[in-house]
């Protein structure tokens, strides 16, 4: 798929939705672009030549390195790609004497690069290649941390536009006519490099392994590393002596993330409703408290008043009383002056 | 400190104090820091840096985008213990850890201007050209979004400061959802920048490798974020301490000792998480090993040491034990980034073709937390961070009044 | 629609995803308002 399609596609799931054609089985195998390409290189017929680097030089109009193609010398030390190099081939000295190693982009069925691509830069072809496109780069180099083999390289001198440089399987060319294989296999002198349709060149491999007993190991390197690449290799030597390594296991890049991708939405659903709830216990906790506070409150200044009415009724009683008993002394007192002076009358009469 | 001097007005305050071996020192830092910055945009990443084919990242990343983000979460963390979870005693540490959070947001994505090779085009992966396939992308935009929400969270300090009322009040309304949001934004890429390397198993050395590595970055950040507040507010309390009220005064110790606690729940789950992580992948062989060593180290020195101070400290009411803790658990959180990213990361490379920063990248990683310092300084003295604003207290009511009459420096409201 | 990669496979549900998330979030929120419109106390106004 190419870069900026998905948001197109979304409109796509609405459409197959309304149709009712499901657009994909959940658990389905994914076997790659059947009529893509790919390069079979071959360890037991590569003499380190370098015309494979001169010719990938050439068709991409890349700078020309320090020391001519022809030196030979730079087989001394262990090469990788740069961002003037999309190929090199180092010489590893083995049991069975030197064999030498062509590198480049191995051109993955799922690549990690693409996968790892925040703006979606890169895109598998159906011919094969993985390319790159620059329109859209921000240079965040996550590809290169992602690319199990080491292979995306970057313009670390270029201060404003620098790119992302790796083989592209010679793709631009090849879809403009101008070259009929990619320049490096055009360039072998030895048919170490043979370019075709991946099964035809894996249909290939198993008849050397076939026809020449004891030459090859049985094992297509790319056939199954990494959920296959479309480069391949088959040596005489364990992969791991010429570079290769053997402990990458059959995994696509793109499911070592799936997973973790896939537990984000979950966040988005479940977290929000949890963190509401949470807060909505809290708050209640904190309703109920401040309710029983009030209540207590209530309650002990409903009990005060009480006490206080009954204090003040108490009060108010003795004060009636006392004031009835002053009121009763005062008319007996009144009554019995009355009843003196009433007798003293009756005496004095 | 030109601050600790406080004449009637802090802009004063500075322009008498302007030599001080302070201002020296962060003068010095920020004038090499903007050659390095010239430098970086004329020679290009070659210029400054040790980065090379096989190793893209380097320290702007370990540590200014993973230590920084991490150290940063203590904005979620105190803003849901204290909005979502209702501890309301710890409302005074909310304002600086919002802040800080805010600052070293800012300051990861300003560090990402030098890091990346065309940063202009940093909003592409949300706005132009997006990759959904990438952890990256998720990373990107829950960044670019979190960082919405702290500015949104921060704004109330800012609006408090200008007087603009009626908008502050705007902000505080929507102060629950901002929280819930950022947890989940925080949440989605804490994690997600452990399984930045769940895409790399065959650099990444097994013992650091797991399925686990998102939930270890996403539990090993609350207690990164805890700790650092606790570190932080220590080191306020030093520095800053006229521009602190009463009420966070108080409420200060009270912070230290339930964060305290939070971290060591967290840190004793994040122990044992580590060592389900090896039962599930059975690397317990690698132990043994240099690289076991540097394991062991992390996990014993920097996880269950601190999980334990934390512990006594808090039974004991200690707060010189919890504040070393703080400190060992925010080491243990830079040691286990840089392990993920660094020195356990191409590890099947020879020695000759690892990675060690230049001088400069170092000296770039300094300029930029020396400008966060900088921000925090120049925003904490001026802006209500450690007091309330006299007029928008939030304390509970019946403390009101009391908490009017002892505002510390009436004086420094008014800007 | 025919996928040959996983990638691309996973480029479209993933964005899908994304899309839903967020179409999740605002759902939530809305429902959540709808759940407690007649509330009498309110944690979301």
């Amino acid at each position: 798929m190419q870069r900026r399609q998905f948001l197109g596609l979304l409109g796509a799931t609405a459409a197959t939705a309304v149709l009712g054609k499901a657009a994909q089985a959940g658990p389905k195998h994914f076997t790659g672009y059947p009529d893509s390409f790919g390069v079979l290189f071959d360890a037991t017929r590569c003499i380190g030549c370098r015309r494979c680097e001169a010719g990938c030089n050439r068709v991409n109009h890349l700078p020309a390195p320090p020391r001519p193609f022809d030196d030979l010398s730079v087989l001394d030390t262990r090469r990788r790609t740069d961002a003037r190099t999309f190929t090199v081939v180092n010489r590893y000295p083995t049991a069975r004497g030197p064999v030498y190693r062509k590198n480049q982009c191995q051109h993955c069925l799922e690549p990690a690069c693409a996968s790892s691509c925040f703006v979606a830069a890169y895109a598998k072809t159906p011919q094969g290649a993985v390319i790159w496109d620059e329109k859209v780069c921000v240079g965040c180099r996550y590809c290169m941390i992602a690319c199990p083999f080491d292979i995306p390289t970057f313009e670390y001198a270029n201060p404003w536009s620098p790119k992302i440089m790796k083989c592209h399987l010679c793709h631009p060319h090849l879809t403009a006519g101008k070259l009929r294989v990619p320049g490096c296999v055009g360039a072998c002198p030895t048919e170490a490099l043979v370019y075709g349709r991946r099964a035809d060149l894996i249909r290939e491999a198993r008849q050397r392994f076939h026809l020449f007993p004891g030459r090859y190991l049985d094992h297509i390197y790319g056939e199954h590393e990494m959920g296959g690449t479309n480069w391949l290799y088959i040596s005489g030597v364990p992969f791991s002596q010429i570079g290769l390594r053997e402990d990458l296991g059959v995994t696509p890049a793109p499911e070592f993330t799936s997973g973790a991708l896939a537990a984000v939405p979950i966040i988005a659903a479940a977290w929000p409703a949890l963190l509401l709830g949470i807060y909505a216990i809290s708050q209640a906790k904190d309703k109920a408290a401040r309710q029983e506070k009030r209540e207590a409150l209530t309650e002990a200044l409903a009990r005060a008043q009480a006490k206080c009415e009954a204090e003040l009724a108490k009060v108010k009683a003795k004060a009636e009383a006392d004031k009835k008993a002053a009121i009763e002394r005062e008319v007996k007192k009144a009554l019995e002056e009355a009843a003196k002076a009433q007798a003293a009358k009756e005496e004095g009469e | 400190m030109s601050g600790e001097h406080a004449p009637s007005t802090p802009v004063a305050a500075d322009k008498a104090s302007l030599l001080t071996p302070f201002n020296i020192v962060t003068g010095l830092i920020v004038f090499v820091g903007l050659i390095l910055t010239l430098l970086r945009f004329t020679k290009g990443l070659a210029g400054v840096t040790n980065l090379s084919d096989n190793n893209p990242w380097g320290i702007w990343i370990s540590f200014d985008l993973l230590c920084g983000v991490a150290l940063a979460a203590g904005g979620y963390t105190t803003s849901a213990a204290c909005y979502v979870f209702g501890l309301k005693r710890y409302h005074s540490a909310v304002r600086p850890a919002i802040l800080t959070a805010f600052l070293g947001y800012a300051l990861v994505v300003f560090a990402l201007h030098y890091d990346v090779g065309r940063p202009w085009r940093l909003p592409y992966p949300i706005f132009y050209s997006p990759g959904p396939t990438s952890v990256l992308f998720e990373v990107g935009l829950c960044v670019f979004l979190y960082l919405n929400v702290l500015f949104l969270e921060w704004t109330p300090s800012a609006l408090e400061w200008l007087g603009l009322k009626k908008w502050r009040n705007v902000m505080v309304k929507m102060t629950l959802a901002l929280t819930i949001f950022g947890v989940v934004l925080s949440t989605m890429h804490q994690s997600s920048l452990g399984a930045l390397f769940l895409i790399a198993p065959s650099k990444l050395h097994p013992l650091w490798y797991s399925s686990y590595l998102p939930v270890f970055f996403f539990i090993s950040s609350i207690a990164a974020g805890l700790s650092m507040v606790i570190f932080e507010g220590t080191l306020s309390h030093r520095y800053l301490h006229d521009k602190m009220d009463e009420h966070y005064l108080s409420a200060h110790d009270q912070v230290h000792l339930g964060f305290g606690r939070g971290a060591a729940v967290v840190l004793v789950i994040y122990f044992f998480l580590k060592l389900v992580g090896l039962a599930l992948d059975n690397t317990w062989h690698y132990l043994l090993t240099g690289y076991g060593a540097m394991y062991s180290l992390e996990l014993l020195g920097f996880v269950a040491l601190p999980a334990l101070l934390y512990a006594v400290g808090v039974r004991e009411k200690n707060l010189k034990i919890i504040r070393w803790a703080a400190v060992l658990t925010v080491l243990g959180i830079v040691l286990n980034r840089f392990n993920v990213s660094w020195f356990a990361f191409n590890w099947q490379l020879p020695a000759a073709e690892r990675y060690f920063p230049s001088w400069m990248e170092v000296a770039v990683s300094i300029y930029i937390v020396t400008v966060g310092l900088l921000l925090f300084r120049f925003i904490a003295t001026r802006m209500p961070i450690f007091h309330e604003h006299p007029d928008f207290k939030e304390a509970e009511p019946e403390e009101e009044p009391h908490a009017h009459e002892t505002r510390p420096h009436p004086q420094s409201f008014g800007h | 629609m025919e996928f040959f990669t996983y990638h691309d496979f996973t480029m479209y549900t993933k964005g899908a995803a994304y899309v839903l998330m967020a179409v999740t979030l605002l759902g939530i929120l809305g429902f959540w308002l709808f759940l407690t419109e007649r509330d009498e106390d309110k944690l979301i106004k």
